[in-house]
């Protein structure tokens, strides 16, 4: 039976007043606000794409002029369109930076999280609609900062996303903005974190068990006290670090530190290594931060186009607390070369090991669910399907990572920087955007186009792979990361220094993947195929509201009666059940 | 349009959405002085036993930090006895003690400028070594609670309390979630006192 498409006027007699600056820029409402991150977003996703492809010429064609920008770069940074390697350390930190916190983050938690989470609760807002609000300003102006620091006398931050001390401490550049920066990105971070655990405790539909909750919902309340927790050590951190930078304390400067042949004028006795571990403290929880909404999102679509319930439902959830909650305690795998000691050491590969299971679990069952299924193969769930074996892929490869010894010969190679990417822009990446386009005709009323679709999808599997994995076969070769040059000064190179221009012919090719996605992105708000409430034929209950949803969300009261993927049940007369449909239909 | 549990408790937790809101915001706070917790570990283990000849060059103010300690602790008090005369519809006792709260915690800062200054007079900067970094970072940051605490006081207690004629129950309540911050801060200084001061 085909749901009956209504013609979805916005309508509510409370708001019709609302001045534009209240309805679209300083507004309340969830999903504006989720909009909102999610634009934002993919706008910096893009600026940090920019900022590698920029990267990839000088690594593809070290000394060589910039073809096109390089003349506009400036002096300091590109004389005659060379770039320097200051310059490209700048690019460097900023693109991780960016890319994690203010690209992945915004899309995937303030985004997808803001916009999905309440209706698939069933809720009509957030707990705090006026901090989710405030949330996404303290963002906004993050990123502000992030972006503005580029235009600093001494440029942007440009001492790797990880910004470590000593050499943060001292640097010249606009790593004191890069803190500031952080501190809004961090403060955006707690407020969003807060107002999601308490909407999702309080503000559940009738009905809405804890166990009849989607899991991306799951997935978003992990997240959330990933974030809730993980990320004050790093505000800590960040305000330890900006002393020393500004008050010249010594908190992360031993004593005696030699700087271009002069000892520093500091009292020293501060510890370097401590910044490492109130970094990767936060920077560990991070990365599931980056991965579990990933996988939210890819367990709807799947479930949803296999038509099938999730394979393990229960066991999927367990293992995503469990998740989190080890997440806490495997960071000092990001230090086994300190020299912190062997014990640390190995009490940390035992919990990287013991990590590893869960996520295996999760993506074992999403595997499994697929089988038997009758598949509809539709850009979001090719999506979803790209996702399995590529975060498979680093998931896998961040295994000799996180033993010890193994660790030692890799580290800092580009073999890490394969294995996280593969993990993140293959992975996460991919889950994002299955996720936009599977609720796009939710924002929008209208579906994307699927042919597009297919033409983003297909080349963008394709070069991703051709930027990333070479870097694993470099690694393994010993290349080390974060040289300007892309290491042809290093013989050890030689053999696999090639390597370099296929990835980043690759990683501009990958940038022409997406413009099918930008022309359907834009395109589809107008003229898109137009769409019911529920496109996909879904059981969760956001897709019971209009499309696009009114303030306030349901024009209905939402009575949850059963789990969340009753699809193809037996007996039944469509091949999927709603959550909130009444028992006895 | 109205949120739910705003004000009535959720049938389920027993709670508004603000309680669970302010007790999930503690632990984040939690988490963030305790990474200043063990950094001042890390510090202090890292200190080849100069600790003390650091701590005891600082010439901190026992005395003073006595004084504050006892100041925060009486805050607490007239912080539950504000909250405790709007439970029972007392506007006039609530606001008494509501300004008495924030008196306290300006006089909290009043003593604790005197503390700084005196520091600083002595040429005991942030700079001079790790026990006065994280002293100043510590304190410094704890201070800059005291103010939000004040200021979040100040206005139920001020132009918030407008509040009380329309909807009790919820004034009620955001001043306890105020408190429950506002205990916290204090909370917090009962840790900095022995750590810097005795320890």
């Amino acid at each position: 039976m085909a749901e009956p498409v209504h013609a979805s006027p916005v309508h509510d007699e409370h708001h019709h007043d609302q001045s534009f600056w209240r309805k679209y820029i300083f507004s309340t409402d969830h999903k504006v606000i989720g909009v909102q991150y999610s634009v934002t977003g993919l706008a910096f996703l893009f600026f940090g794409f920019v900022l590698m492809m920029v990267m990839r010429w000088n690594l593809a064609y070290p000394g060589e002029p910039i073809p096109f920008i390089g003349s506009l770069l400036g002096e300091n940074r590109a004389p005659g369109g060379i770039m320097l390697p200051d310059f490209y350390n700048e690019l460097g930190a900023m693109h991780g930076t960016i890319m994690v916190f203010l690209g992945v983050v915004p899309l995937a938690v303030g985004g997808f999280g803001n916009f999905v989470m309440p209706l698939q609760l069933g809720a009509p807002d957030m707990a705090f609609p006026r901090i989710n609000m405030i949330s996404y300003w303290c963002l906004f102006l993050g990123g502000v900062t992030m972006f503005a620091s580029f235009f600093l006398p001494n440029g942007a931050a440009g001492n790797g996303w990880t910004s470590y001390s000593p050499l943060a401490d001292i640097a010249l550049n606009g790593q004191t903005a890069w803190l500031i920066g952080m501190i809004f990105l961090i403060t955006s971070s707690l407020l969003g974190a807060v107002n999601f655990i308490t909407t999702a405790i309080q503000l559940r539909a009738p009905g809405m068990t804890w166990m009849r909750l989607p899991f991306f919902c799951w997935a978003q309340i992990v997240t959330a006290f990933l974030l809730l927790l993980a990320f004050p050590p790093l505000e800590a951190a960040g305000v330890l670090q900006l002393m020393d930078r500004v008050a010249n304390t010594s908190f992360f400067i031993p004593e005696g530190l030699v700087v271009g042949g002069e000892v520093l004028e500091r009292s020293g006795g501060g510890s370097p290594l401590l910044w490492q571990h109130l970094f990767w403290f936060l920077a560990h929880p991070e990365v599931y931060v980056l991965i579990l909404p990933a996988m939210g999102i890819v367990a709807e679509v799947i479930a949803n186009n296999s038509r099938k319930p999730l394979w393990g439902y229960r066991s999927m959830v367990y293992s995503l607390i469990f998740l989190g909650f080890m997440s806490f305690i495997v960071w000092a795998h990001h230090m086994f070369i300190t020299g912190m000691g062997s014990v640390m050491s190995t009490f940390f590969q035992t919990t990287t090991m013991i990590i590893s299971i869960p996520s295996v679990i999760i993506l074992s069952a999403l595997f499994i669910s697929l089988w038997g299924g009758s598949i509809r193969y539709n850009t979001p769930m090719l999506f979803a399907l790209g996702f399995l074996p590529m975060f498979g892929i680093g998931g896998l490869t961040g295994l000799p990572l996180g033993l010890s010894a193994a660790d030692i010969p890799l580290h800092d190679t580009y073999y890490v920087i394969g294995h996280f990417h593969y993990v993140v822009a293959p992975g996460t990446l991919f889950a994002l955007f299955a996720g936009v386009y599977y609720w796009f005709p939710k924002v929008t009323g209208r579906k994307m186009n699927e042919f597009l679709g297919q033409l983003h999808f297909w080349p963008s599997l394709v070069f991703m792979n051709g930027v990333f994995f070479p870097m694993m076969i470099q690694g393994l070769n010993g290349v080390s990361r974060r040289l300007a040059d892309g290491g042809i000064s290093y013989d050890f190179a030689g053999e696999v220094a090639g390597l370099n221009r296929m990835m980043s012919v690759s990683a501009w090719c990958l940038a022409l993947a997406q413009i099918p996605f930008i022309i359907n992105f834009f395109m589809s708000i107008r003229n898109g195929e137009k769409a019911g409430r529920n496109p996909w034929n879904s059981t969760t209950v956001e897709w019971l509201a209009p499309s696009p949803a009114p303030h306030g969300n349901f024009d209905q009261e939402i009575v949850v009666t059963r789990g969340p993927y009753e699809y193809s049940v037996p007996g039944s007369d469509k091949d999927y059940v709603p959550q909130a449909e009444p028992a006895s239909t | 349009m109205e949120i739910p549990y705003t004000v009535e408790a959720h049938p389920e937790t027993g709670l508004n959405n603000g309680k669970i809101g302010i007790w999930l915001f503690l632990t984040s706070e939690v988490m963030l002085f305790g990474a200043l917790f063990a950094t001042f570990i890390m510090l202090r283990i890292g200190s080849d036993g100069n600790w003390a000849a650091m701590q005891a060059e600082a010439e901190l103010n026992i005395p003073l930090a006595t004084l504050n300690t006892a100041v925060l602790i009486a805050s607490s008090l007239t912080m539950v006895m504000a909250w405790a005369s709007l439970m029972r519809g007392q506007l006039g006792r609530f606001k008494l003690f509501g300004w008495l709260t924030v008196g306290c915690g300006g006089i909290f800062l009043v003593i604790k400028y005197f503390e700084y200054t005196a520091k600083f007079e002595h040429h005991h900067y942030p700079e001079s070594s790790t026990f006065l970094a994280i002293y100043f970072a510590m304190t410094g940051l704890h201070a800059l609670h005291v103010i939000g605490g004040m200021a979040w006081n100040a206005y139920f207690t001020g132009p918030g309390s407008k509040l009380f004629h329309t909807n009790r129950q919820w004034l009620t309540d955001r001043v306890e979630h105020s408190g429950l911050f506002w205990h916290f801060v204090d909370l917090v200084w009962i840790f900095l006192f022995p750590v810097f001061y005795l320890l």
